[in-house]
């Protein structure tokens, strides 16, 4: 019992890295109804630009805890924000309006680029980073020795995860903008004759889901202390097969998939074998795919007549 | 005649569509590859009239459409809207060698759509369209559409959604005038019972003049209507002619229509032009076009040599012909 808790503790905290990465999957989707491969990548930039700016608050001398960390957030979300635009801009933009593969190819280019630019201008090596938040509420101490314990850093991830779930419904829900978003979703064109700059919407998309990447990628970083330029891919992977599990343009089903993902994860590493996680994950996709083609909360794509 | 037609408008004895122009369409031609959609077509749009775009099938009247908001960029042409006070040619030729896609100056302004493409055409020129079919956000309430359409005073007031996020007081009243014009208009086209349900749940007539809201919702100097009426029942039909009016007399928004249903077009059009292969037949008041020979072979399928003995007949008749309908006196026939 105490076992699976603490297995259902660590799935959560993972299941919402995934989800947050997996939003700007299906945001990008929902928009333009294109597979953004980049994301992974801009994830793993999220990572570095995080790390980077936490040793340069170090060698400034700034070592309070709580202020560290929101500067590291907000600098990495502002700075992967900017690359989740530039990318948009520079490779998918030009091609609107291509054929259906084109932009896919260019994202898959992306990714490889970013994942090049990386390795070179910061070196293979993976990167470590001492624990910064230690410690945890222990919520159990079972008979058998085995402590449930939610550590600080779990908390931080998951309350942050929620407190981000919830601020982005509100944007999409109630602001301007998320109308012109579910509006571009709905019909591009339409929107753009309603006077919807469509461009900058779509621009506007990468730019929330690099954000939220990058938040991913900071407590990635924070949870597990060592990142590398390949990060992204699996990282990417997972949270794609996240965005298709809970159906491929709905918030909510990205986040429901990450978790989904996430627990899958964790379960059969704690109660199988941890090699096979991979396989497990990606097997319980596959079923559910058959049975629910449009994934757990997406809609079914209507054919228009 | 004509005044039994537009009870509420003044009858034709000026042409305002040469006098006061909202749109001004010149020697405009559209090719597809080999295929001349638009030849060389001229016509023009009065300030505060509602004009009427008819012909057969595969006429042309979406292309023109479809060049005015910008979806094709025109093969040669030039389509010009003005905005308030008569612009000098002078000023007009002077933008149009400047390669300026338009001149704003307060409240007047003259437009070159054909450089403009689609979202500043509405944002900037001022030109709102529906289409032929049905293109709500169907998946967003009546309220939500309506909305959608006011977003470019939103985004401003709101700083691009920041200051929306932490409730600035500008962006809060602005957000409030935003829904207050919405449901007005909801309560003009008898929909604010509706305003919460998803649009797609809407009834076809409702779905049909909620569009047209939404298009009025952009504050547009011309309105186009592709086919308002398709569909509809003649009671929808007749409230879509009263809207339309409504639209013409209280809100002072020209509009150019597509339609093929005789009966809205002769009841609410001050102007008609009428195409025919991509090439104007006829131009001028109701009454004239109706009784135009050209028009009714067109529409009735007689044969070009058929058109050729009923204008020579005609044109011994009268030495001036069909010509005068373009003047469009109402009483001429």
């Amino acid at each position: 019992m105490e076992y699976f808790l603490q297995q259902l503790i660590n799935g959560i905290t993972l299941g919402s890295i995934y989800g947050l990465i997996a939003i700007g999957y299906t945001m990008v989707y929902g928009i333009i109804g294109m597979i953004n491969f980049a994301h992974g990548e801009v994830f793993m930039i999220g990572a570095f630009i995080a790390l980077t700016a936490f040793l340069a608050l170090a060698a400034l001398g700034v070592t309070f805890l709580p202020l560290v960390l929101l500067i590291i957030l907000a600098v990495a979300m502002l700075f992967t924000a900017v690359w989740g635009w530039t990318i948009e801009r520079v490779a998918y933009r030009p091609l609107r309006g291509s054929f259906r593969l084109a932009p896919l190819i260019t994202a898959i280019g992306m990714s490889i680029f970013l994942q090049n630019f990386v390795q070179v201008t910061q070196g293979a090596r993976v990167k470590p980073l001492p624990p910064q938040i230690q410690g945890g509420i222990t919520l159990m101490d079972g008979p058998g020795g085995i402590v449930v314990q939610l550590s600080y850093m779990q908390l931080i991830i998951i309350a942050l995860t929620i407190a981000l779930m919830i601020g982005f419904s509100l944007i999409i829900s109630k602001t301007s903008l998320g109308r012109q978003q579910r509006a571009c979703e709905q019909d591009r064109k339409m929107a753009s004759l309603l006077g919807v700059n469509v461009d900058r919407t779509i621009s506007l998309t990468f730019v929330m889901g690099a954000g939220l990447a990058a938040v991913a990628g900071t407590m990635y970083l924070l949870y597990y202390g060592v990142i590398d330029f390949y990060i992204g891919f699996i990282a990417g992977v997972k949270a794609f097969t996240a965005a298709v599990l809970g159906g491929i343009g709905s918030l909510p089903g990205a986040m429901l998939g990450g978790l989904a993902i996430g627990l899958i994860e964790t379960f059969w590493s704690g109660y199988f074998s941890v090699e096979y996680k991979d396989v497990a994950a990606f097997s319980i996709l596959a079923i559910v795919l058959i049975f629910m083609p449009s994934g757990l909360l997406g809609r079914p794509e209507v054919e228009k007549v | 005649m004509s005044d039994t037609m537009n009870p509420t408008h003044a009858p034709a004895s000026h042409a305002r569509w040469t006098e006061d122009p909202v749109l001004t369409v010149e020697h405009l031609t559209m090719r597809f590859g080999g295929l001349t959609a638009i030849d060389d077509l001229s016509f023009s749009v009065g300030r505060g009239d509602i004009t009427a775009l008819i012909g057969p099938n595969g006429a042309g009247k979406t292309t023109v459409f479809n060049c005015v908001t910008g979806f094709y960029k025109p093969t040669e042409g030039r389509i010009l809207l003005r905005r308030g006070a008569k612009p000098s040619d002078a000023a007009i030729a002077e933008l149009t060698r400047s390669g300026r896609q338009y001149d704003r100056d307060g409240e007047n302004g003259i437009y070159l759509l054909e450089r403009m493409n689609d979202f500043r055409i509405t944002a900037i020129a001022g030109v709102a369209r529906t289409f032929q079919n049905i293109r709500l956000f169907g998946g967003m309430t009546v309220l939500e559409n309506l909305l959608v359409a006011q977003h470019n005073h939103l985004m401003r007031a709101s700083g691009y959604t920041i200051g929306g996020l932490i409730g600035l007081p500008g962006w809060r009243r602005e957000a409030e005038r935003a829904k207050d014009k919405a449901i007005a208009w909801l309560e003009r086209i008898d929909l604010i019972d509706r305003a919460d349900d998803p649009a797609a749940d809407l009834a076809y007539g409702d779905q049909r003049r909620l569009e047209i809201a939404r298009a009025m919702c952009t504050d547009p100097r011309l309105l186009c209507l592709d086919e308002p009426a398709a569909g509809l029942n003649p009671r929808e039909s007749s409230e879509l002619n009263d809207l339309l009016r409504s639209i013409r007399d209280r809100d002072g928004v020209s509009v150019l229509l597509i339609e093929h249903d005789m009966g809205v077009v002769m009841q609410i059009s001050d102007h008609i032009v009428v195409l025919d292969y991509g090439k104007k037949i006829a131009d001028g008041a109701a009454a004239a076009v109706r009784d135009d020979p050209k028009v009714i072979a067109a529409y009735l399928g007689v044969d070009d040599e058929e058109v050729d003995e009923v204008e020579e007949a005609l044109h011994q008749n009268d030495p001036q012909g069909s010509a005068n309908a373009q003047l469009g006196e109402g009483d001429r026939a």
